[in-house]
């Protein structure tokens, strides 16, 4: 019997989710291989649990995600979360960095309607999870990677290391040492392709991380590279802010 | 050797007429070019394309393109590539295998579509690197043979050093700016007042069948001379310098050195000296499957020993610190090298000072641990 594929989504912008969608040339082969089970972005026909593989993406910011993740772990034989929020708590874990109750009485009329976590955490703060896929959104070649590894019961093929290896592999000019561009490249982890510094772009730091980073190191050249204290901080507080501020000691 | 076997001269025509002439011969033509605010290393179709006027400033961790007045070709330090990107490439299919039906499985030989090079403007430099990574890829019991086979075609054309930046260290590592045996055609570019032209000597008889094919003259005593005098000037003006020591043993001696916590400080652990290095040559393999697990393939790609899967073992990483990655790279690189190789794997191009993000000075790197060393033993 084919195993029982699953998406869910927590707190996010679907994106994540959109890229399974993406996968047009492997959709038909991926709905041969697996069962879609439970996946509301395609189709509202949903079967119960459990499920061989759930694909979760968005973070935890409201107890009622910190429950339904609870639920979604116990319904699933192996989890993968999917994208910064689900991995790192997204771009609304700025929120960790702020006063809730002050953002909730400005922005709404009616902020006792409201229920709300004070910080957006990741799936892993609160359920064991089998594997983390990064990327704000993720990359399309990644996921289906994760999917056939899965299938062939190995270990994905998801390296570890920086976007430099990226860039150096595609042959892409340094944007940091050719061009002065302010790059978090060397302290990202890869999967993206080194897409920005193709486009003499400085990497935003979608993927939050790598496996090996000395952030501090780092630092010293993005100022160099014009960018004040604020600026530096504007920079790293993005899709994966909690990740690099652990990496700075915060 | 041919009476072509006497050193040439081309002018600007005559480097037309060589480009033209390796096209011709259905060659992948491979050298300098101005690209994203670098001189890179692209297909060149004409002579056109090299980086005629352009220079570099280089700086630990810092490249940048300057104009230059007098037009040369070949001015230019070694840039952010190296050859190894076309003879031993980042990524490379090894073998396929399909699943049948029946579940016979059959292998796919791979098809060797590669194509025949003829790189032009290598430095001297680099054609030392291309004879280590020779001595590392084929000369041992495990020979790389895709390697093998793109080495083999390939047609190779030196540019002498004239114009040696800021971090060029190739004297001090037992190089210099003139080209050693091994090339097909060695070019020394002259630009003064007689005009913009080539020195060239011919290395083989390819080389001088090609020579045979373009219009040259023979050379005259000054542009010899002057083409002498400076690829002898370019020895002096190297940037930077390794000290004058036996680092085989130096650095065999240093493994327990301080020094090696103060780098890891600095070092990103990012991988960008070892992928810009043109000796390094290590790589990991990947299997790629499909997802109904009826076709799969193996393929080679580049690895560096600054990435921590790179010395996983059960259970995890052996070398798991900045320090022990960054004393792996340098001490193989400039010390157990000779015990593997018989050479040292460092040829003093630069690269690896200058694309370094946050400037790591491998020269410097030396010189603190040959002081260090020092101090222990006073």
């Amino acid at each position: 019997m084919a195993p029982k594929l699953a998406v869910f989504k927590l707190a996010s912008c679907d994106g994540c989710q959109l890229t399974l969608l993406d996968c047009e040339d492997e959709l038909l082969a991926l709905a041969g291989e697996v069962e879609i089970a439970h996946f509301l972005e395609a189709t509202s026909a949903v079967q119960p649990g459990p499920y061989d593989l759930s694909l979760v993406e968005g973070s935890v910011t409201t107890p009622s995600d910190a429950e339904r993740i609870r639920q979604i772990r116990a319904a699933s034989r192996h989890l993968v979360t999917i994208g910064a929020c689900a991995t790192a708590g997204g771009i609304q874990a700025l929120r960790n960095f702020a006063d809730v109750d002050e953002f909730r009485r400005t922005v709404y009329a009616h902020p006792e309607y409201i229920e709300t976590l004070a910080t957006s955490t990741p799936v892993s703060a609160h359920v064991d999870v089998d594997f983390e896929l990064r990327g704000c959104p993720i990359d399309r070649r990644q996921l289906i990677e994760v999917l056939t590894a899965f299938l062939a019961g190995r270990k994905p093929d998801i390296p570890d290391h920086s976007v430099c290896f990226e860039c150096k592999r595609r042959g892409t000019v340094c944007v940091t040492v050719a061009h002065g561009t302010p790059c978090l490249g060397p302290v990202t982890h890869a999967g993206c392709g080194a897409l920005c510094p193709a486009y003499h772009r400085g990497c935003f730091g979608c993927f939050g991380p790598s496996g090996s980073v000395n952030l501090p190191a780092l630092i010293p050249v993005l100022r160099r590279d014009g960018l004040d204290d604020d600026a530096v901080e504007r920079f790293l507080h993005t899709f994966n802010a909690p990740a690099f501020d652990k990496e700075l000691g915060k | 050797m041919t009476a072509t076997a006497a050193p040439a001269v081309l002018d600007r025509k005559g480097l037309d007429a060589l480009v033209a002439a390796l096209v011709a011969q259905g060659r992948t033509v491979v050298g300098p070019t101005v690209r994203d605010g670098a001189v890179v290393l692209a297909e060149l179709t004409s002579a056109d394309a090299l980086p005629f006027g352009w220079g570099v400033e280089l700086e630990a961790g810092r490249y940048r393109l300057v104009r230059r007045e007098d037009g040369a070709a070949f001015a230019h330090s070694a840039g952010p590539q190296s050859w190894k990107n076309f003879l031993h490439p980042p990524r490379e299919r090894l073998w396929s295998a399909d699943r049948k039906p029946d579940g016979e499985v059959v292998f796919g030989a791979e098809e060797p579509a590669d194509p025949s090079y003829a790189f032009l403007g290598v430095r001297p430099c680099d054609l030392r690197a291309i004879a280590i990574q020779d001595r590392v890829l084929t000369g041992g019991r495990f020979e790389d043979s895709g390697y093998g086979r793109r080495r083999s075609g390939a047609l190779l054309i030196a540019a002498e050093c004239t114009e040696p930046g800021a971090t060029c260290f190739c004297v001090s590592t037992g190089g210099g700016p003139a080209a050693d045996p091994g090339y097909d055609l060695a070019l020394t570019e002259v630009v003064d007042e007689h005009g913009h032209r080539f020195l060239v000597r011919v290395g083989s008889e390819e080389g001088a069948r090609l020579l045979e094919q373009v219009p040259h003259r023979a050379a005259d005593p000054v542009t010899e001379d002057t083409a002498r005098a400076s690829v002898e000037g370019a020895r002096d003006r190297m940037g930077r310098s390794l000290p004058p020591v036996d680092l085989h043993t130096l650095m065999g001696s240093s493994l327990d050195a301080d020094r090696w916590n103060d780098v890891a400080e600095r070092c990103l652990t990012c991988g960008n000296c070892t992928m810009v290095c043109p000796t390094c040559f290590c790589t990991t393999t990947e299997e790629v499957t499909d997802l109904t697990g009826d076709h799969t393939e193996r393929w080679q790609r580049w690895d560096s020993c600054f990435d921590l899967d790179f010395s996983y073992l059960h259970g995890g990483p052996v070398r798991r610190s900045a320090r022990s990655r960054y004393r792996q790279w340098l001490t193989h690189k400039l010390s157990t090298w000779h015990d593997q190789f018989g050479t040292s794997g460092c040829v003093g191009c630069g690269r690896c000072i200058a694309w370094c993000p946050v400037g790591i000075d491998i020269t410097e790197e030396v010189a603190a641990l040959k002081a260090e060393s020092e101090t222990e033993t006073d």
